[in-house]
């Protein structure tokens, strides 16, 4: 008796581990706030300002999303992650999306089964040098000690290009940006090697930011871009959607300052079917007909977003480079809204 | 046994295993080990096919591929085109190295500071009691982390040993202190560097015979030959006699600065002598505590009585005192030198690359084979531990009290 009791509770208890698997959507739904996974802290892309509040460029997808699905892009409970503990994080349910630069690979969406719901940031690796030193290119490279985060792509990156170029390097592995930081400021290792956007980043919170230089070689692809778990479409739809509204707005026109006023309803037969006034586009996503204009209107269009964030005008100075508009000779292109 | 002092008459009936003291236990502990395989088998499915269910399985293919990464401190070959199963061994020998390079400074440390703790005089005996209680009493990570931030911050980076009138200098132009490391200089064997060798393996042989001869001579005829100095000339003079003669065939070679970091040499890594010291005075610090239970174990009339025989106090300690508190230390430094090993695996805060920064780190992460690896890990660290269990119940038994 006692046993059979045991055993169908063991087994209720099985089918409920097995379910809970699929429908990240009525998951978030539920809980009211969304788990977003970001770095330990990375200025311009995921840190707390000084009032605690995450801020960034990959903050304002997680924002976005929160906006799209609970109609409030402050519920969102930021979960920082390392380079080694992200994907344990998403995999295991801890945290419903990533977005912490990371890279799009083949290995990390056929074998490690994630799945990447598009790019917001097209990257490269690059090394990050002390002036005073007199490097001006990586091939002088030889024999440098270099400071690299470990569990990155950049990692395999760097081992790939000095043995290309046949050179000898010095591994400091290190487990976050912040430690990287600190080691390469105390010398005790010569370069930093990690993505361009994120040297940048780093580069801009040092007290003399003159004093370092990137160097000139890019050395890898890095398109950076939100993850979900493989196998939970709906849910990868749903993000995947978001980060597309974000795009196409810039391309359309759409920003937080006339969103308003062409939310009432305008000529343009692809703005009011994204933004709701035409077309049932959100209830296919299994959300209703303002998912997008949230969206947008929780930080503004890409261009916003990155303009706020790490553009020309911060302290961080990207320009827009890969990451401009297919119609200004940038990659970001968005599919059709029908 | 029990079962033949039962009167015989009495046959088996089945509510005897419940109501029956004597099978009651037996009953209740086949169930517990029944609900114990129960459980591990339902994780066990559980686990499989939550798996399957994410399209993953458990495989342990991935360990012929190669690794990709590259380790800055290989003590066996390895490129970054090597198998993970190789980074995985190199994690495993630089985990060897630092754990028996720890033991050994922690045995050091807290033997002297056991003994020190006891000490007559009033200053001695308070700073150890301070270095224990310091030590004793604050997390070996943070241990690990203030040592590997003074040596990053405090010492010199290599670019301050450049150019004349530099920063900094080197120790007798031979050993420099960096914030990477130190640098000291490397042996090099060349022709006739055996024969010095192996004269000096017999200076060792010979030195140990003499001592022997002069116990023996001691307990025999009462005649005391000294120790210390013969010892010392059979060991140094002899080899130092061929080395010379045969032309200095061991020579030096001196690390030098040269592009970004100094060359040549032998370069004890930053974070290997943060994890070695913080380790090594963290663990250092209990034995010294079990070192000193064991002293005060034995029983004061044993140095009492030593002192009557007219022996001197360094001569109790070693003779008399030392010998019968090794008994009672062995076996709780035994569990010392386990933490020690498992300790070393904060080692990643300071990135050595020890097997959980290798194995249980880098091959995690570009795998994703989390389970694979980390059941390794813990059959490693078993097995280690069980390894250094058995050795040193070995030598527990060589030094037990022989019973006659
Ligand atoms: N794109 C690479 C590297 C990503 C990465 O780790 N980036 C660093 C620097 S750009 C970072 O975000 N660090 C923040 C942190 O330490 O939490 C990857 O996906 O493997």
């Amino acid at each position: 008796m006692k046993k059979s009791v045991f055993f169908a509770a063991m087994t209720a208890a099985g089918f409920a581990a097995g379910a809970a698997a699929a429908g990240t959507l009525d998951d978030v739904k539920a809980r009211g706030t969304l788990n977003c996974g970001v770095t330990t802290g990375l200025v311009g892309f995921a840190a707390p300002d000084a009032n605690g509040e995450w801020q960034g460029f990959d903050v304002a997808v997680c924002r976005a999303v929160a906006a799209a699905v609970l109609s409030d892009p402050t519920a969102v409970e930021f979960v920082p992650t390392t380079g080694k503990t992200r994907f344990t994080a998403l995999a295991s349910g801890e945290i419903d999306m990533l977005a912490r630069n990371t890279t799009w690979t083949f290995t990390r969406d056929v074998d490690l089964k994630f799945e990447f719901t598009g790019i917001n940031y097209y990257d490269g690796q690059g090394f990050m040098i002390p002036k005073a030193l007199g490097v001006s290119s990586a091939k002088e490279l030889d024999g440098a000690t270099v400071c690299i985060q470990t569990g990155t792509t950049t990692e395999l990156n760097l081992a790939d290009f000095f043995r290309k170029n046949n050179m000898d390097y010095d591994p400091v592995p290190i487990e976050t940006n912040a430690e990287a930081q600190q080691q390469y400021l105390a010398g005790a290792c010569d370069v930093y090697t990690t993505d361009r956007s994120g040297l940048a980043a780093t580069r801009a919170s040092f007290e003399t930011p003159s004093d370092h230089a990137i160097l000139p070689e890019t050395i890898s692809k890095e398109p950076l871009g939100p993850l979900v778990r493989h196998g939970d479409n709906e849910w990868g739809d749903v993000v995947r959607w978001t980060l597309n509204a974000l795009v196409a707005a810039e391309e359309l026109g759409i920003t937080s300052a006339n969103i308003e006023e062409l939310a009432k309803g305008t000529n343009r037969p692809e703005v009011n079917r994204m933004l709701g006034t035409e077309g049932t586009l959100g209830e296919m996503l299994g959300l209703d007909a303002d998912w997008a204009k949230r969206a947008i209107m929780a930080g503004g269009n890409y261009g916003e977003i990155f303009a706020k964030n790490i553009g020309e005008s911060t302290p961080i100075g990207l320009d827009r480079g890969l990451n401009a508009q297919w119609t200004d000779g940038g990659l970001l292109y968005a599919p059709p809204f029908r | 046994m029990a079962m033949l002092t039962e009167p015989p008459a009495e046959s088996f009936r089945l509510s005897m295993l419940i109501n029956d003291t004597r099978y009651r236990s037996y009953t209740f502990q086949f169930i517990a080990l029944m609900l114990l395989i129960v459980f591990m088998a339902y994780l066990g499915m559980n686990l499989v096919r939550n798996l399957a269910e994410q399209g993953q399985d458990i495989s342990f293919r991935f360990l012929g591929e190669p690794a990709g990464y590259d380790i800055n401190q290989t003590l066996i070959h390895y490129t970054n085109q090597s198998t993970h199963m190789r980074a995985s061994i190199v994690g495993v020998l630089n985990t060897l190295l630092v754990a028996v390079l720890g033991c050994i400074t922690a045995t050091v440390l807290g033997v002297v500071a056991g003994v020190l703790r006891l000490s007559p005089n009033w200053l001695v005996r308070k700073l150890m009691a301070g270095y224990v209680e310091a030590f004793r009493n604050v997390p070996v990570l943070i241990w690990i982390l203030i040592i590997f931030s003074i040596m990053t911050a405090a010492m010199p980076s290599p670019r301050a040993f450049r150019g004349a009138g530099s920063e900094a200098s080197m120790l007798f132009d031979a050993v420099a202190f960096t914030n990477r490391g130190v640098y000291l200089p490397r042996p090099i064997w060349e022709a006739g560097s055996l024969v010095v060798g192996l004269t000096f393996v017999a200076s060792v042989i010979g030195a140990l015979a003499y001592r022997r001869y002069a116990t023996k001579l001691l307990y025999d005829t009462g005649r005391l030959l000294p120790m210390g100095w013969p010892s010392l000339l059979i060991l140094v003079v002899p080899t130092v006699a061929i080395f010379f003669i045969l032309g200095r065939p061991i020579g030096l070679e001196y690390p030098e600065l040269g592009g970004f970091n100094f060359n040549g040499g032998i370069q004890i890594r930053g974070s290997l002598i943060a994890l070695w010291l913080a380790l090594a005075v963290y663990t250092g610090a209990f034995i010294a505590e079990n070192v000193r239970a064991g002293i005060q174990a034995v029983s004061g009339g044993q140095t009492e009585a030593a002192a009557s025989l007219g022996l001197r106090p360094r001569r109790i300690m070693s003779l008399i005192v030392l010998p019968q508190a090794l008994r009672i230390v062995i076996p709780p430094v035994i569990s010392q030198y386990l933490n020690l090993t498992k300790n070393s695996s904060l080692a990643i805060a300071v990135g050595y690359m020890d097997v959980t920064g290798t194995l249980g780190g880098i091959t995690l992460n570009q795998t994703g084979r989390a389970i694979e690896t980390v059941l390794m890990l813990m059959l490693f660290y078993l097995i280690i531990s069980l390894a250094i269990s058995a050795v040193m119940n070995i030598y527990n038994n060589a030094m037990k009290l022989e019973e006659r």
